[in-house]
């Protein structure tokens, strides 16, 4: 898989001819490129690279009977088929990209997309982009971000793409920052881990685990704002590219 | 009022509680109809045949409540989401445990006596988990229906199989996971199945030899009355219409009704049409699914029907737990009350039905305004747009409660959550799903974490909270508010004490002044509550339990 990443920034995919299949999401063109990557390393080899290598079977159309959305689509990918389709068990970030693959099969040009460089990409997050500052990836950098080590396994590539350029618009609420002043005027700035109604979990911005109790601040206020910088204009198109597919390759231990 | 004369009250109950020990009699019809005449017992999955879950105990108070502590601890041994509502008899404690066993326990120390396990067919078809959410019991039998769809009579002495009645073919996506509820010498029941084509129904059986008596289909069959609500599909329809539509119609029913004896009429809620999100394949207003059902008890003949949500799109389920509260708005006439799926509160005669009230206790928008008859004037939100409340509801079933002292009802309700519809076409194959599309949350970001139940609260509340609401039954209004953070599907309980106990997701199990809201005591049991608490006696103590994740815990004052 690593280095068949491919760089969609910027493309624009129209939908399938015909009737549009009722869906979750706008399908990225991120993930529709990455889709691509999953159907070449796993479902090519019975389906073909036209989609229509097994009889009675397009995926090309689109649409399939037994799986109007998306979430069908899902589990039958997930359970497999009594015809004979094997399970395949996919993380969430090859599996999103695979349904926009499907969905967009027909329309999709293989030779419009540009392959992103991982190789350059890591050197981008360690160095020039100085992602580390804030975020882990496996043993190296620092805690007070989301940990990025399964990233690649865990959001789209849509939803990676997205981030670096608007990081708003893609932190997960639970990651939302928390600024607490204790009863005693101790101020806290950190990362939400988990919360209830009266307790506050959260990592401080120098790294320390905090349980708090709610009735014993003085101030809990949640930021809807991500304070991640955007890389709009500071990282090139090529190197935004490589730095996705970096981020794609990270799966986890 | 509380303690006011506690030493003559206290030796009334003794005498009492050393009486019921003692002569350990059977559990008589007329019993059942008095419940709560015996607040040491809890004889009905609600507590009583006005389903209010509100017991007369008042040992434990606003006072003292800080004082609880655990008594004994009852753990199943069988994983998932645990349900059940235990009953309580003259000392003893019934339960149901995954996946269809019955245990009998010591009430005091939660000691077993004996152990039933049946082993529901393979070949069952059930949505959501291996749930049971209790039983009923009349004379010496306890009645339990099981996930294959049987209704299983059961020595409570023993522990032994009195007889086994098949009430639907489980196959084809028939299930049982209500507690079933006993009137006179019936025990009735209604069929789970809601999301797999099913024509729902609610039947009673006779107690002795568990023979059909009636049984009355949720879904008109063409030529009966409600039928004309299945419509005929529109020549041009491009769409897929099902012409056969009622043959699947689903109209579910999985939790307990109620009973009014003096008008000898039995309420009961039923679940959403098949399919739930594909209007188009099923035009009308495809009665009598998402409606509340009034039936004679002794023909199963409808007197009267209301449905909540014609036409539904979104998987309103009307099962809510209806609530039969006398007086209402201090005139003579008697109601049920409802806290429903929709996100309104509704109050109807219950003699008659007629629509008196109809109110949102949470954000909605799928409806604007109720004609003089209560129906909806529906507005469907723009494609891709969030509809109020979201697909699990304003409330869905988790029990609520209504105090006779406080006069307010009491619901869990999910606020400021929504979902997005993708209704698409279904094709009905016995026994697989049948929902016509899907929905997700509406949330900020796209692939944001919906309804997890683990213990880190990852959906937040960018997608809704949960809340404890205590609403005027006369009006709808809102008279407090107890706002968690993350969502709830714990039942509620009121005592005479003006005490209400909760819990939640988060696995706090929590008692608020009934009358203010405001929090007495919190106790954290470790999991997800989703059932509702209780409370009875034994000898002088007043007992509260509640179950939380594998546990059946139970609380009392120390001696």
């Amino acid at each position: 898989m690593r280095g068949m990443v491919v760089w969609t920034f910027g493309l624009t995919v129209a939908s399938a001819q015909g009737t549009v299949p009722p869906h979750d999401n706008q399908y990225a063109g991120a993930d529709i490129a990455y889709g691509a990557t999953v159907y070449a390393a796993k479902c090519v080899t019975c389906h073909g690279a036209q989609g229509d290598a097994i009889g009675g079977v397009n995926l090309r159309s689109g649409t399939f009977r037994n799986a109007v959305i998306d979430r069908d689509l899902e589990r039958f990918i997930r359970n497999g088929s009594p015809a004979g389709m094997p399970p395949f068990a996919l993380n969430a970030t090859d599996m999103a990209g695979i349904l926009a693959y499907l969905r967009n099969m027909n329309a999709f040009d293989p030779a419009t997309v540009k392959a992103g460089d991982e190789a350059r990409g890591r050197a981008i997050v360690l160095g020039k982009g100085a992602c580390t500052g804030c975020h882990r990836i496996d043993l190296d950098g620092s805690l007070v971000g989301p940990n990025l080590s399964d990233i690649g396994a865990a959001r789209s590539a849509g939803s990676i793409q997205r981030s670096l350029l608007d990081p708003t618009s893609q932190m997960m609420p639970i990651n939302r920052p928390v600024r607490v002043v204790t009863k005693d005027g101790t101020i806290i700035n950190g990362r939400r881990l988990n919360e209830d109604t009266f307790t506050l979990q959260i990592i401080d911005d120098h790294e320390r685990l905090h349980s708090l109790v709610k009735a014993d601040l003085r101030e809990f206020t949640i930021a809807k704002t991500s304070p991640m910088p955007s890389y709009k204009g500071e990282l090139s198109d090529e190197e935004l590219g490589d730095v996705l597919a970096y981020l794609l390759s990270l799966k986890g231990r | 009022m509380i303690g006011r004369r506690p030493g003559l009250a206290w030796c009334v109950v003794s005498v009492i509680g050393v009486l019921s020990l003692r002569v350990h009699g059977q559990v008589t019809s007329d019993r059942l109809a008095a419940a709560p005449s015996e607040p040491q017992n809890w004889l009905t999955y609600s507590g009583n045949y006005s389903s209010t879950r509100y017991s007369p105990l008042n040992q434990i108070t606003p006072a003292n409540v800080k004082n609880l502590k655990l008594q004994w601890v009852y753990q199943s041994p069988v994983a998932g989401n645990w349900q059940t509502t235990p009953l309580v008899v003259d000392g003893m404690m019934y339960i149901t445990q995954r996946l269809n066993d019955v245990v009998a326990l010591d009430a005091a120390t939660g000691r077993a006596f004996w152990i039933y396990r049946y082993t529901p067919a393979q070949d069952r078809v059930v949505c959501c988990g291996a749930n049971n959410r209790g039983l009923a019991i009349l004379g010496d039998t306890l009645f339990m229906g099981t996930l294959d769809a049987q209704l299983i009579a059961i020595d409570r002495r023993t522990g032994r199989v009195i007889w086994k009645t098949e009430v639907a073919t489980t196959k084809s996506g028939y299930s049982i996971t209500h507690a079933p509820l006993v009137v006179k010498n019936k025990v009735i029941v209604g069929v789970g199945g809601g999301e797999y084509g099913i024509r729902g129904f609610i039947a009673a059986y006779d107690v002795t030899t568990g023979r059909e008596a009636w049984r009355f289909y949720t879904i008109p069959a063409p030529g009966e009355p409600g039928s004309e609500t299945w419509e005929r599909c529109p020549p041009e329809s491009k769409s897929f219409c099902d012409p056969e539509a009622w043959k699947r119609g689903g109209g579910s029913i999985w939790m307990t009704g109620s009973y009014d004896p003096r008008l000898n009429l039995t309420y009961w809620g039923t679940g959403n049409v098949g399919p739930d999100y594909n209007g188009v394949q099923r035009p009308g207003d495809n009665l009598y699914t998402a409606s509340v059902v009034a039936l004679d008890a002794d023909t199963g003949k409808l007197k009267w029907h209301y449905q909540f949500t014609p036409h539904d799109v979104y998987d309103y389920d009307s099962v809510q737990v209806p609530v039969l509260v006398d007086n209402w708005a201090g005139s003579r006439v008697n109601v049920v009350a409802w806290a429903n799926r929709n996100g309104n509160f509704y109050a109807l005669d219950r003699e008659t039905g007629k629509f008196l009230l109809g109110k949102p206790f949470v954000k909605v928008n799928w409806m604007s305004e109720f004609d003089e008859h209560g129906r909806p004037k529906q507005t469907p939100q723009p494609e891709g747009q969030p509809t109020y409340p979201g697909n699990q509801g304003g409330t869905n079933w988790y029990s609520p409660s209504f105090s006779q002292r406080t006069r307010l009802f009491y619901v869990s309700a999910w606020e400021d959550y929504a979902s997005i519809y993708l209704p698409a076409t279904s094709q009905h194959k016995e026994g697989t799903m049948f929902e016509g599309g899907g929905q997700r949350n509406n949330s900020p970001v796209p692939g944001a974490p919906g309804l997890g139940r683990s213990p880190i609260n990852t959906w937040t509340e960018a997608a809704g909270h949960g809340a404890v609401i205590a609403l005027d039954p006369a009006t709808g209004r809102e008279k407090w508010k107890y706002t968690m953070t993350d969502v709830t599907d714990s039942g509620i309980l009121t005592t005479g004490s003006d005490l209400l106990f909760t819990g939640g997701r988060e696995g706090y199990f929590q008692a608020l002044d009934a009358r203010t809201g405001s929090l007495l005591w919190k106790t954290n049991l470790g999991a997800a509550i989703n059932s509702g608490p209780i409370s009875y006696r034994v000898g002088n103590r007043q007992y509260v339990s509640i179950v939380s994740g594998l546990s059946l815990f139970v609380f009392a004052l120390d001696e």
